[in-house]
C-alpha cells in the first residue's frame, strides 16, 4: 500500500474502451435521450407508492369513467380509478418484469454460452442441441402449461419469459466466445497457465460484453412486449394489479367510448420501447471500435 | 506525367490536427520507379490514396497543393472524370492479396469488369474480346494454364498467384500510372522475388511510371530509379537511389539503413552442454482436412525431432505454411500431437492433463507477432503484468506494484502509463508490454514466434535488442520463429530451416549461411533483398539469368 502511495501521483489515467464508448454515447443526442427517459421511467416507477396521487385500488364509482380532468390528469377508467396513478402501478410492474426477467436471460444465458463456446467440441454440441430443443417448443404451449400446472404468479412469469429469452442471449455469447478463444490474448492466458475459469471471467467475458449488452437493451422490450401480450390473454398479471399491458387490454375494450383508456398506457408502453431500442442502437455504434471516435 | 506539389493533407480529429501529408513535392516521368520509402504513419498510404482521389474527406482534407497527372489537376477533376481516370489511366495493386479479390466471383469475371463497364463507351468492348484480352493478360503475369484458370475462383489460387492476378487486374486499363502499395510486404521471400522480377519485365514492356511503396530497403534498393524518404508526413531526403544509398544526407535515412539486421550474432559462439532443455523425438501434427479418409489431412508437422540446449537461441525458418507456427505451439503444448513426445527438462509433456500442465506452463512462455492480438484489450498495463504474477505467486497483492514497476523498467516502459490501456500504445510499446507479460514469471524457455514481423525497422532493431538483452540476463533459452532469414541470422546460434512441415537442414547459424546443403536453403537465403542498389540489383541480374539457364 506504501508503493501504491508513493507513485500514484505519477501515474497518467489510461482510457477504457468503456470510457472511450461513454464518449462516443455521450455524442448521440437520440440514444441519450432513451437513457434519459429510461432512467426517468425507473425513478417514477421506483417511487409512486410514495408520489402517486390516489391508491391504485381506491375506487369512485360514482365519477366512473371521466376523461382527464385537473383532479386527474389522464382520467379515470370504468371504477373511477385514477387512470395516471393505475399507469404509475403499472408501469412499475411491466418495467420490473423487464428488467428482472432480461437479467434471468442474461445470467443463463451468458453462462451457458461461455462454457458451450469456450469448451468446444461434445460438450458444446450437447448444451447447443438443449438450447435447440428448448427453441423448437412452442413458447405459448410452454407458457400455458406453466400457468396450468404451478398457477398464476409473476415470479413464474419472470421464469417464463427468461427461459425463453435466454436462448438467443446464450448462442449470441457462444458465437462471441468461439471467436475470442482464437485470439492471441486468451492463447496467451492460457499458455500463462491460468486455469479456465479466470480466462472465461477475466479474459473471455469482458471482451464479449458489448454485443451482450446491446442485445440486452433489446431484450427488455422484446420482454415488456411479452408481457403485455400474455396480459392481454388474461396470462400474465391478475386485477385488482395492472401493468400496461393489462392496463391496454382493458383500453382496447372501451376504445370507443373512452379512448383516453387506450391512448395514455399505449402512450407510456410505446415511449419506453423507443427509448430502449434508442439506447440500444445507440450502444451498438458506440461500444463497435469499428466506428471510430470522431 | 505525374507531379505533386507542395501537398499537405491534414486529419482533423477530435484530438486536434494530424499532419499527414506536410508540404511533399516529387515527380515521376513514364517507365519511371519512385519509391516511396517510410514506417507506418508515415503518410506514404495517403500520398497513394490522395492520387486515386480514395481519402475519406472529412477526417482528411487537401490543405494545399497540387497533384497533376499528364498535366490535368486532379483535385479540380469531376467525380466522373475521376472515375476515368482510375479506371484508365492509374492502376493500383494493394498489399494483400488475400483480401483484395472478390471471392465471390471468379477472377475472369472480375478481370473483364472495366473492360464491359468501360466509363468511356468508344473502348467499351464486348464479352468474348475482353475475355480474350484477360487471357492474354493472365499469361502475361505468368499464370500457367490461363485460358482454364480464368474461371477458377480466388481461393483457388495461393498468395503469389492472386498477387498475379491483382497485377494483371491493375494493368487491364493499360495505366499510365501504377501504384504499388507494398505489393510483396505479405509474400514469401523466394514469390516475392518473382512478383518483382514480373513488375519490372511489364514496366520495361509498357513504359508505365511506377510509385511503389514499401517499408523494406532491400526490395526498393533492386527496383527503384529514385526514392522518397518520408517522417511522420515530412519528406525527409529525395533523390535517385544511388544517392540515398551511398550519399545519405539525412539522418533519419541513415538510422532506417543501420536498423536493418545485417551480418550474425555478436559474442562468443555457443557451445551445446549437458543434455537438452527441450526436446521433441519423431513430433506429428495433422490437420484433418475434412474428408474422413484421411486423404485430405494436413500434416503441418511431419516427424520432427530437435533438441534445445541450455542457453540457446534456435532459429527456426520457413516460408507459410511450412509448419514452424505450429511446431512452436506444439512444444508449449498449445496444439495436442498426433505422434512423437515433447520433453521438458527430462519430464515428458506430450500425455499430461491440463492441470498437470500447469506445473510446467510457468517454465515456458510464449511471445506472438502481433501485439495487436494478444493483449487482452480491456486490461491495463498493469492488470496484464500482474496476473501472472499473482496467479503463479511469484508476489503478493501487497507487493504486485513494485515488481509491474520493475518489470516495466525492464522492458523500457514509463511508469507513467501503467494504468493505461494496449489501444493507447504504438506496436513497439505493445511488444514490449507483451514480452513483459512473458518474462514477468521468469520462464526458462521462450518460444517467440515472429516477435518482430509487425512492427517497423526501426522499432524492430529495438525490440530485437531487449529480446537479446533478456535472454542474456535471465540465462533464457529460445525457440526463435521467424520468415525473417537476415533477423534470424542476427540473432541465433543455430538455425533449422523447415519445409512441408518437415526440418530439411539444421546447423550452426553461420556457417549454413556460408555453406547451405541444401538446394531449397540455398534458393532461401538467395532471394533475401539486400539493401544497397549495386549488390541487390547484382543478386537479381544473377537470379534471372540462372533461371534462363534452368528454363531452357
Amino acid at each position: 500500500m506504501n508503493s501504491e502511495k508513493r507513485f500514484i501521483g505519477t501515474f497518467e489515467k489510461g482510457s477504457s474502451l468503456w470510457g472511450d464508448a461513454w464518449v462516443r454515447l455521450s455524442k448521440n443526442k437520440l440514444a441519450l435521450a432513451g437513457l434519459g427517459l429510461v432512467i426517468f421511467f425507473c425513478g417514477v416507477s421506483f417511487l409512486t407508492p410514495w408520489i402517486a396521487p390516489y391508491g391504485y385500488e381506491e375506487q369512485n364509482l360514482v365519477l366512473g369513467a371521466s376523461p382527464p380532468s385537473s383532479q386527474h390528469l389522464m382520467g379515470t377508467d370504468i371504477f373511477g380509478r385514477d387512470l395516471l396513478t393505475r399507469i404509475m402501478y403499472g408501469g412499475r410492474i411491466s418495467l420490473f418484469v423487464g428488467f428482472i426477467a432480461t437479467a434471468v436471460a442474461l445470467v443463463i444465458g451468458i453462462s451457458w454460452g461461455a462454457i458451450a463456446g469456450y469448451l468446444g467440441g461434445r460438450v458444446d454440441a450437447f448444451m447447443m442441441r438443449v438450447v435447440d430443443i428448448l427453441y423448437a417448443l412452442p413458447f405459448m404451449i410452454f407458457i400455458i402449461l406453466l400457468m396450468v400446472v404451478f398457477g398464476r404468479n409473476i415470479l413464474l412469469l419472470f421464469f417464463a419469459i427468461g427461459a425463453v429469452e435466454w436462448l438467443t442471449m446464450a448462442r449470441i455469447v457462444r458465437g462471441q466466445v468461439m471467436s475470442l478463444r482464437k485470439q492471441e490474448f486468451v492463447e496467451s492466458a492460457y499458455a500463462m497457465g491460468l486455469p479456465r475459469h479466470i480466462i472465461i471471467i477475466r479474459h473471455i467475458v469482458p471482451n464479449a460484453l458489448g454485443p451482450i449488452i446491446v442485445y440486452a437493451t433489446l431484450t427488455i422490450p422484446n420482454v415488456m412486449l411479452l408481457e403485455a401480450f400474455l396480459s392481454f390473454l388474461g396470462l400474465g398479471i391478475q386485477p385488482p394489479q395492472s401493468s400496461w399491458g393489462l392496463l391496454i387490454n382493458y383500453g382496447v375494450e372501451t376504445m370507443e367510448e373512452y379512448p383516453w383508456l387506450l391512448i395514455f398506457p399505449g402512450l407510456a408502453l410505446s415511449l419506453t420501447l423507443f427509448a430502449l431500442n434508442f439506447l440500444g442502437d445507440g450502444l451498438r455504434d458506440a461500444l463497435d471500435p469499428r466506428t471510430s471516435i470522431d | 506525367m505525374l507531379e505533386v506539389k507542395n501537398l499537405k493533407i491534414y486529419f482533423h480529429t477530435r484530438n486536434g490536427i494530424t499532419k499527414a501529408v506536410d508540404d511533399v513535392s516529387f515527380s515521376l516521368n513514364a517507365g519511371e520507379t519512385l519509391a516511396i520509402v517510410g514506417e507506418s504513419g508515415s503518410g506514404k498510404s495517403v500520398i497513394c490514396h490522395a492520387i486515386m482521389d480514395l481519402l475519406e474527406k472529412p477526417p482528411a482534407r487537401i490543405e494545399s497543393g497540387s497533384i497533376t497527372l499528364g498535366g490535368e489537376n486532379i483535385f479540380d477533376c469531376t467525380k466522373q472524370r475521376m472515375r476515368q481516370l482510375r479506371g484508365n489511366d492509374i492502376g493500383m495493386i494493394f498489399q494483400d492479396p488475400m483480401t483484395s479479390l472478390n471471392p465471390n466471383l471468379t477472377i475472369g469475371e472480375q478481370l473483364i469488369e472495366p473492360l464491359i463497364y468501360h466509363s468511356d463507351p468508344d473502348k467499351r468492348i464486348g464479352r468474348r474480346d475482353s475475355r480474350l484480352r484477360a487471357i492474354g493478360l493472365l499469361s502475361e503475369v505468368g499464370i500457367p494454364d490461363a485460358k482454364n484458370r480464368i474461371d477458377n475462383f480466388p481461393h483457388q489460387f495461393s498468395g503469389g498467384m492472386r498477387q498475379r492476378v491483382m497485377i494483371a487486374m491493375a494493368l487491364i486499363g493499360e495505366p499510365r500510372l501504377l501504384i504499388c502499395d507494398e505489393p510483396t510486404t505479405a509474400l514469401d521471400v523466394t514469390v516475392q522475388t518473382q512478383i518483382l522480377e514480373l513488375i519490372k519485365k511489364l514496366q520495361a514492356k509498357q513504359r508505365v511510371g511506377i510509385i511503389f511503396v514499401s517499408h523494406d530497403l532491400g526490395v526498393v534498393a533492386g527496383i527503384a530509379d529514385k526514392v522518397l524518404v518520408l517522417c511522420d508526413g515530412v519528406a525527409m531526403e529525395s533523390g535517385k537511389t544511388e544517392d540515398i544509398f551511398y550519399k545519405t544526407k539525412s539522418q533519419y535515412t541513415r538510422s532506417l539503413l543501420e536498423a536493418i539486421p545485417s551480418g550474425g550474432k555478436p559474442g562468443k559462439e555457443f557451445v551445446a552442454t549437458g543434455t537438452p532443455l527441450v526436446e521433441t523425438s519423431n513430433l506429428s501434427i495433422i490437420f484433418n482436412g475434412g474428408s474422413g479418409s484421411g486423404e485430405s489431412d494436413v500434416k503441418a508437422v511431419d516427424d520432427i525431432s530437435l533438441q534445445i540446449y541450455p542457453g540457446e537461441i534456435l532459429g527456426l525458418v520457413g516460408e507459410s505454411g511450412s509448419g514452424k507456427s505450429t511446431l512452436g505451439r506444439s512444444i508449449l503444448r498449445l496444439i495436442p500431437p498426433q505422434k512423437g513426445k515433447v520433453i521438458f527438462e527430462g519430464n515428458d509433456l506430450t500425455n499430461l492433463s491440463h492441470s498437470e500442465l500447469i506445473r510446467f506452463r510457468r517454465k515456458m512462455q510464449m511471445i506472438f507477432q502481433d501485439p495487436y492480438a494478444s493483449l487482452n484489450p480491456r486490461m491495463t498495463i498493469y492488470q496484464t503484468l500482474a496476473e501472472p504474477m499473482l496467479h503463479h505467486g511469484m508476489a503478493k497483492q501487497e507487493d504486485a506494484l513494485e515488481k509491474v514497476l520493475q518489470l516495466m523498467d525492464e522492458v523500457g516502459l514509463e511508469h507513467r502509463h501503467i494504468h493505461k490501456y494496449p489501444h493507447e500504445f504504438s506496436g513497439g510499446q505493445r511488444q514490449r508490454i507483451a514480452i513483459g507479460r512473458a518474462i514477468s514469471i521468469k520462464p526458462d524457455f521462450i518460444v517467440a514466434d515472429e516477435p518482430v514481423s509487425a512492427l517497423d525497422v526501426t522499432i524492430q532493431s529495438q525490440i530485437l535488442g531487449l529480446i537479446m538483452n533478456l535472454v542474456e540476463r535471465h540465462k533464457i533459452t529460445m525457440l526463435f520463429i521467424s520468415h525473417d532469414l537476415s533477423v534470424v541470422r542476427s540473432v541465433t546460434d543455430r538455425v533449422a530451416v523447415m519445409k512441408s512441415g518437415r526440418v530439411i537442414e539444421d546447423g550452426k547459424t553461420e556457417q549454413l549461411w556460408q555453406i547451405p546443403q541444401d538446394a531449397y536453403t540455398k534458393e532461401l537465403l538467395k532471394s533475401i533483398p539486400i539493401a544497397d542498389p549495386r549488390s541487390e540489383r547484382r543478386r537479381l541480374l544473377m537470379n534471372r539469368n540462372k533461371k534462363k539457364g534452368s528454363d531452357f
